[in-house]
């Protein structure tokens, strides 16, 4: 228990998607100009990970890693398929993608409309793929670990994004020298906050 | 950067899709595309140019690949098309590199396997080779591949000679005797933030000389 709530503070803050690893900058920049949209965009990437984390876990344990399909019988136990993990992670995520897409749809149009436009995005969005990709390095023991991971990375994601969200609309009333507005101020500004989420550098509990 | 030799087959046209991403249209700093992996490799400068040259390679090869198919991809499932383009493309670059650099390959971890989701090479294939002949979709991947490592070796030089004081593993600061004065290595460098800000102030620098850049909000 102890072991998860590690993961799970560890995953938001000290190794913040964003701020540590610069996962899913793309959208990030993109979607962050108002709280609102941000808000819809973060929670819908907490939910894909939620998802896309402990599903490709299994498959990276049952099928993928060498000797992994020796439940198929003793024959299969030297087949190593670690080489197609890029593209067997990257279907399985723009699969789940889709499927979120239609049980949203069905079961909660408000949520729908309002994440609408989102959701086929985060297929691409480096952050989902990522924490796939840490969640093999990291070799985490079970299936209970990689969850927490993928809902801690979520979490983190959408922390960075709301308040970076927050500070560029009361960015709108500050005088930024010109060639430095939007984009080039975003990035400052992201940085600053990187630096200040480099305080929890070292937290365990 | 760019090859200059004059072909009949670079018209002008084509010319400028080569060389219009390293500054004017540059995928990181215009066109806001890939920012994810061009940051967390530049504290070094090797890793740096593996990077950007395998996205170069990827990107050029899918254009051209997606270009080729573009008759033939139905519209609604484009996207999965072409990520499965791309994967399969950097499996190979992948293997490659844990084959011939393996040293690099363990430095770059993840960051290898997202460039699939490098919102570069979707982006150019959206929005150029979709629409486009192979030929000048191969020259679109090759500049803003170009464009794009331009950016990652600016970022990684300076943070490189200023973190850690060399220049491709070259202590160049030891060799002109700045540490017997009482130099020291900015340390800050290393860490991640300071790869934003970096960037931030590349964009500030290429926005104060060509005022045309500037966002107007």
């Amino acid at each position: 228990m102890e072991n998860l709530l590690n993961i799970f503070i560890k995953s938001i803050f000290v190794e913040n998607m964003v701020f540590a690893f610069f996962l899913g900058m793309c959208s990030y920049l993109a979607v962050s100009k108002t709280v609102k949209t941000s808000i819809g965009l973060g929670i819908a990437v907490v939910f894909v990970l939620l998802i896309t984390v402990p599903v490709n876990f299994l498959i990276e344990k049952f099928v993928l890693k060498k000797g992994a399909l020796v439940w198929l019988g003793e024959g299969f136990a030297d087949v190593d398929l670690s080489f197609l993990t890029f593209i067997v992670f990257i279907a399985v995520i723009a699969a789940m993608v889709q499927l979120v897409e239609m049980i949203i749809e069905k079961f909660s149009p408000a949520l729908y409309n309002s994440l609408g436009i989102f959701l086929p995005l985060i297929a691409v969005n480096c952050a989902i793929l990522g924490a796939s990709l840490f969640m093999q390095e990291r070799e985490y023991a079970n299936i209970a670990e990689a969850t927490v991971f993928g809902i801690g990375s979520g979490i983190g994601w959408l922390l960075a994004i709301v308040g970076v969200a927050a500070i560029r609309e009361k960015l709108r009333y500050s005088n930024v020298p010109d060639p430095l507005k939007g984009l080039g101020i975003t990035f400052i500004l992201t940085g600053l906050m990187a630096i200040a989420f480099m305080g929890f550098m070292g937290i365990t509990i | 950067m760019s090859n200059k030799e004059k072909e009949p087959i670079f018209s002008a046209k084509n010319f400028n899709l080569l060389t219009a991403p390293l500054n004017k249209n540059n995928p990181i700093t215009i066109q806001v595309l890939g920012i994810c992996s061009a940051l967390a490799i530049t504290v070094k400068l090797k890793p740096a140019l593996v990077m950007a040259l395998s996205v170069t390679i990827v990107i050029s090869v899918s254009n051209v690949v997606v270009a080729a198919l573009r008759q033939y991809i139905p519209e609604r499932i484009r996207i999965i098309v072409q990520l499965v383009v791309i994967a399969t493309l950097v499996i190979l670059v992948d293997q490659i590199l844990k084959a011939y650099a393996f040293d690099v390959s363990k430095q770059l971890s993840v960051f290898v396997g997202l460039i699939i989701t490098n919102c570069i090479i979707m982006g150019r294939l959206e929005a150029f080779a979709m629409a486009n002949k192979p030929w000048p979709a191969f020259l679109d991947g090759l500049g803003n591949g170009a464009g794009y490592g331009i950016i990652l070796i600016i970022v990684s030089f300076f943070r490189e000679l200023l973190g850690s004081g060399t220049i491709y593993g070259y202590p160049v600061l030891e060799k002109i005797g700045l540490y017997s004065i009482g130099y020291e290595n900015n340390g800050m460098m290393i860490l991640p933030p300071m790869a934003l800000i970096v960037v931030g102030l590349i964009i500030w620098a290429q926005r104060g000389r060509d005022r045309s850049l500037i966002e107007n909000k």
